[in-house]
């Protein structure tokens, strides 16, 4: 990690749909470089709050900022700072590797010079030139995450979104991706991300987690693993998120 | 119970299941546990007859899978990885459908899925497709069960679904265990393998070891150090250069490091450390997982099929 600048700043994150509040008065801070992890059972409001950070969807109030500029006013300024990669979807399958980079190029709008620096750089990073002209839905699901983070990362944005990344993968391959994350946030690239796997979130450096809208919870794995005496995540997780199940249904 | 042998499967040139042979006890909890594409989905629609195998034989309660597929339906209740229930239907409605198709009703068996089907009964007027994934799950388990089958196969049940959801569908499996049914179930999340009684680990199409998840550690485990200091990339990049290192892993929080036989211990691997400027070094002896097993026993196969 490196220099203590805040590159995510959330006060009072409310979003309300209906009657319904998904984001309860969230406040929290991200720091340059830092990686980030955001979790919650399933419809506890981490995707409505994603989709807030990365400029999709707009409060209902409170304050939040993004590398610096604003979600209700600045939205697109957001969009094109930041990088976002899920494991539902990502990349095209039916390109090329080296069509879908061309094709994130163009999104970015990266001169012509620049795209093919990355493209070489990716080249090497990967190891393996020869899957450049191979179309993504035929490579190992392990080979499309690197893949799409890399590609992520294409514009060089100061925050990358990852949407639950790693389920499925063999335990070596999983290793060598958060190798790759470990990597973006020692070069200042702040890292978040999502999961309902806590074994995932055991990599981050801190850890949120959201129980019926609300932060219940956010600090260091090691740290919550004290407070709650519990031996893993998933055991301060379960403590946590068992108090608002009973009340979902 | 159940008993594969020398089972193989190829989808074109792809080897999906490779001369795979084991057993599955009456009232056991048995877990395949591997990555997406070790072959677990192949294996176990094997087992319901949904496939055929290339060469080997399935039995399932003493009958040829393949020759009896009739009576292998009767007997099983299969879970399949994607939610196939009719999503337009409403809760009540696909269950009576499941009961009928096996000439039942939802009255008949209802004691069997009563402590499951109970959490998701207030809804029994909705939508299957409108279902939370926590119910969804326990609406397809619910389905499976309606029969009352002697086997019960479960492919990837927990996958997508949160950690309260994972954790209470492994208490629900207890239960039918304890109810006499056997259950083979595969997932690809290490950490679930505590909760079989004997788990296979398949990569490749090939089984790595089959044993309890205890046997498994306690034969194949190896020492290793739990590493951390305070840049975590370049912790990593360090010991991969070392030349004592013989394996570097990030497992949450630490690394492990595997060092080469005979050689370094803490002193020289702080010292290595230090001299690599870090700081805030912890290294303490580690304790195997199930996972660091995975790793070792994936990364020696991948030497064999290298060899050979």
């Amino acid at each position: 990690m490196m220099g203590n600048g805040k590159v995510i700043e959330v006060k009072n994150l409310v979003k309300k749909f209906g009657n319904f509040v998904a984001n309860d008065h969230l406040t929290f801070d991200v720091h340059r470089g830092e990686i980030f992890g955001f979790l919650g059972a399933n419809g506890a409001g981490k995707t409505t709050a994603m989709r807030i950070l990365c400029g999709l969807s707009k409060p209902t109030s409170g304050e939040i900022t993004v590398n610096g500029f604003d979600v209700y006013r600045q939205s697109e300024a957001i969009k094109r700072t930041i990088g976002y990669m899920s494991q539902k979807f990502s990349l095209y399958e039916d390109m090329t590797v080296a069509e879908n980079m061309r094709f994130y190029a163009g999104i970015y709008k990266l001169p012509r010079s620049k795209r093919l620096k990355k493209e070489a750089e990716l080249r090497d990073k990967l190891h393996m030139p020869e899957i450049m002209n191979k179309l993504v839905g035929s490579l190992p699901l392990g080979w499309k995450q690197k893949l799409a983070f890399s590609i992520a990362l294409i514009h060089d944005p100061g925050i990358v979104f990852l949407d639950e990344p790693t389920g499925g993968v063999d335990p070596i391959t999983r290793r060598q991706f958060w190798k790759l994350i470990y990597e973006a946030s020692a070069n200042g690239i702040t890292v978040f991300v999502t999961t309902h796997y806590m074994d995932e979130a055991e990599y981050c450096d801190r850890v949120t987690i959201m129980v019926d809208g609300r932060i219940e919870a956010l600090d260091t794995p090691a740290q919550l693993m004290q407070t709650y005496g519990a031996s893993s995540m998933n055991d301060v997780f379960l403590t946590l998120a068992r108090k608002a199940k009973k009340a979902v249904g | 119970m159940i008993r594969f042998n020398n089972v193989s499967k190829s989808y074109g040139d792809v080897q999906a299941v490779s001369d795979i042979s084991f057993e599955v006890k009456e009232h056991e909890l048995f877990g395949l546990i591997g990555p997406d594409g070790a072959g677990k989905t192949t294996l176990l629609r094997m087992l319901v007859s949904l496939l055929l195998p290339d060469f080997g034989s399935i039995s399932l309660a003493g009958c040829n899978v393949v020759g009896n597929y009739r009576k292998v339906r009767s007997l099983v209740g299969y879970m399949p990885g994607r939610f196939s229930l009719y999503q337009d239907l409403s809760v009540e409605e696909n269950l009576s459908f499941f009961a009928s198709v096996f000439g039942s009703s939802i009255a008949e068996n209802y004691h069997l899925i009563e402590p499951i089907y109970k959490q998701i009964e207030p809804f029994r007027k909705r939508r299957a497709g409108k279902l939370s994934g926590g119910m969804k799950q326990k609406l397809a388990l619910s389905c499976a069960l309606i029969h009352k089958p002697v086997v019960l196969v479960l492919d990837e049940p927990t996958t997508g679904v949160d950690a309260v959801s994972r954790h209470e569908f492994w208490d629900m499996l207890d239960n039918l265990k304890k109810a006499g049914i056997t259950i083979i179930v595969s997932t690809p999340y290490m950490d679930e393998a505590s909760r079989c009684d004997r788990v296979a680990l398949i990569q490749q199409g090939c089984i790595l070891s089959i044993d309890t998840p205890g046997s498994i550690v306690q034969t194949h485990g190896k020492q290793h150090w739990n590493i951390k200091a305070r840049e975590r990339y370049k912790l990593i990049t360090d010991l991969e250069a070392w030349e004592q290192t013989a394996s570097v892993y990030p497992f949450g929080q630490y690394l492990h490091l595997k060092l080469k036989s005979g050689g370094a211990g803490r002193n020289e691997i702080i010292a290595y450390l230090k001299r690599n400027n870090h700081e805030q070094i912890e290294a303490c002896e580690g304790t195997p997982g199930i996972e660091d097993v995975f790793i070792d026993l994936m990364t020696e196969n991948d030497k064999k099929q290298i060899e050979a």
